[in-house]
């Protein structure tokens, strides 16, 4: 018994001291540099996984990531306390006007990734088209749309009642969704299924024939399909694809940015490059995410 | 005459006071973990704005609304109850009858096999459970019923039957055991049969303890997080009304729980969310402890006698 907590005793003292060799290492080795990353809480995760994995393979920079919203992290640049401001939205003008008054240069946006909500039916569902407003109608909390017959379709094992997928209420894919398709200032309507993560929705929906769900479109699989989303009716309707993303006609995506205060040099654009690298992009998938266009 | 050795009389006090640490500990877990809880929910029950009985019986339940957010767990309550009571109803038959049967009709040899089977199902990890429920009864609900989606109150109450009645089983077997072998030779000289004895003889001497064995098995339904988070379909839904039969099985719910698990490790520490989600902890710690209190008393009840 002794021995054994000793051994652990020893164990605890080695584990304590190599963090502590390693941490002296990148912070007092006098030629190390720390990049501030601030902003969007929607990019936290993946700001997070890319620091890490970029201090991994060079140990002299240290990207310190924090979050509190992308208006946070535009303001942070401007003042000059962040480097890189994450933003899940492009800076409205009066930031532009404002980092140009203090920097004296246009700030540099740099596409890192897209977001973009795929909405997934079980692939025997014949619906193949949908509108945000029939959506409104479908997720909103004043909502009139419980019946599949109200869209014109039959599910296939005949049950009429739509069954809504939802996320968790403190997810980013629910905010982002809700301020899509709800009307401003209205939540969700109570008594959806609400599954904690973007690939049980996607696999529910595959087990439901008469479902209804919303989630990354990396997710899909053979057991559902993505429906074409147009913004009303009458309107064209748009696949979920990354070129239609791309070209904003889809209507449920947007770009995650960074953003610069001008042409980035030295440390932070290298991070900013590698970010955009394979490897980078590797981890924007792995986040949920749709890699950067190339160009 | 043998004189103890001081190094002894020391040891011995010692031993002695660490054992007494470790009973105490117990009680003191409870209050510290009571306060705790209590502590982390308070800033939001003496705020002024938080209205304890509109937190009990309104429904809306939008906790990260920017503009609005509203507390209401009346569904989750009756989520949580639905859940219970219909797993009590598939539990408490199949609990009893298993005590019955391992305590009175089975040879000796049978009766070791059994109680180790049974206290296996009990070793069975709750996630695991869920996972089951996610799965094979989410099919077999669907293919059974014809039920649109199988994530459901019966789903979550099959998986919570299973998870209690290794409880109900163990217990009440003891309750059974405990009932005075005289009463028995009693019975047999009177030349009852077998179902006589049972339902003349044992069911009334052991009522108290099996009572006992019920209520811990609520217990454990009331507090089952993993497995109905899975299960249940996590849907803010009462699946209550009016009409007979009153509860419908296979109604998507959310229970207190669950709601607990899913939420409170994506919010932001002290704030209004992070805080009720502590007030949903110290409901259901008064609920679980009104219960186990009842049970402890009626076991309390049995021996006083």
């Amino acid at each position: 018994m002794y021995s054994l907590t000793v051994l652990a005793g020893t164990l605890i003292l080695v584990g304590c001291g190599k963090k502590t060799t390693n941490g002296d290492q990148s912070a007092g080795g006098g030629n190390s540099v720390e990049i501030q990353n601030a902003g969007s809480d929607t990019m936290v995760n993946l700001a997070q996984a890319w620091a890490e994995a970029y201090g991994a393979a060079n140990n002299n920079v240290a990207v310190a990531v924090a979050g509190g919203g992308s208006g946070t992290g535009i303001a942070a640049l401007i003042n000059g306390t962040a480097d890189i401001a994450n933003c899940s939205r492009a800076m409205k003008s009066s930031e532009l006007t404002k980092a140009v008054d203090t920097h004296g240069q246009d700030p540099k946006q740099h596409v890192m990734g897209l977001d973009a909500l795929a909405v997934y039916v079980h692939k025997d569902n014949p619906l193949d088209e949908i509108t945000i407003e029939q959506l409104g109608g479908i997720y909103g909390e004043d909502g009139a749309i419980t019946k599949w017959s109200q869209l014109g379709v039959k599910s296939s094992d005949g049950n009429d009642e739509i069954i809504r997928i939802s996320r968790q209420s403190n997810s980013g894919t629910y905010v982002y969704f809700k301020e899509t398709v709800v009307p401003k200032g209205k939540e969700f309507k109570l008594g959806s299924r609400d599954l904690h993560g973007s690939k049980d929705v996607v696999e529910l929906v595959g087990n439901t024939p008469s479902a209804i769900g919303y989630s990354g479109m990396g997710y899909a699989t053979d057991h559902v399909k993505m429906l074409k989303v147009a913004l009303k009716k009458g309107e064209a309707y748009y696949a979920p694809t990354l070129q239609n993303s791309l070209d904003k006609k889809y209507p449920i995506a947007r770009p995650l940015y960074m953003y610069t205060t001008g042409e980035p040099t030295g440390h932070i654009k290298s991070y900013i490059d590698w970010c955009l690298t394979d490897a980078g992009q590797k981890i924007v998938v792995d986040n949920g995410y749709i890699p950067a266009p190339k160009n | 005459m043998l004189q103890r050795s001081k190094y002894k009389v020391i040891r011995e006090a010692l031993i002695e006071w660490i054992i007494r640490i470790c009973g105490i500990s117990a009680v003191v877990f409870v209050f510290a973990i009571f306060l705790f809880v209590f502590w982390q929910g308070k800033g939001l029950i003496f705020s002024g704005d938080f209205d304890f009985w509109k937190f009990l019986t309104t429904k809306e339940w939008y906790p990260a609304s920017e503009n609005n957010p509203r507390y209401g767990v009346y569904a989750l309550i009756a989520g949580t109850v639905s859940v219970t009571v219909l797993a009590m109803i598939i539990a408490v038959p199949f609990g009893l009858g298993a005590a019955l049967f391992i305590s009175e009709f089975c040879s000796p040899k049978l009766k070791e096999t059994l109680k180790i089977v049974i206290e296996l199902l009990a070793a069975i990890p709750s996630v695991v459970w869920g996972f089951i429920g996610l799965t094979i009864m989410n099919h077999l609900i669907m293919e059974l019923f014809g039920a649109p989606i199988g994530l459901t109150v019966l789903n979550g109450a099959i998986i919570l039957a299973l998870m209690s009645v290794p409880i109900i089983v163990s217990i009440g077997e003891d309750a059974l055991q405990a009932v005075p072998d005289s009463y028995r030779e009693a019975g047999i000289g009177l030349g009852v049969t077998r179902w006589q004895m049972v339902y003349k003889v044992l069911l009334p001497a052991a009522k108290n303890g099996l009572l006992a064995a019920v209520l811990l098995g609520v217990g454990r339904a009331i507090g089952e997080t993993m497995a109905v988070l899975m299960a249940t379909g996590h849907a803010v839904h009462i699946p209550f009304d009016a009409e007979f039969p009153f509860l419908h099985g296979l109604d998507s719910v959310r229970t207190l729980t669950a709601t607990i698990a899913a939420e409170l490790g994506e919010t932001a520490r002290d704030s209004s969310h992070y805080q009720v989600l502590f007030i949903i902890g110290i409901l259901l710690f008064t609920i679980t402890f009104a219960v186990n209190l009842t049970a402890d008393l009626i076991v309390k009840g049995v021996k006083g006698k």
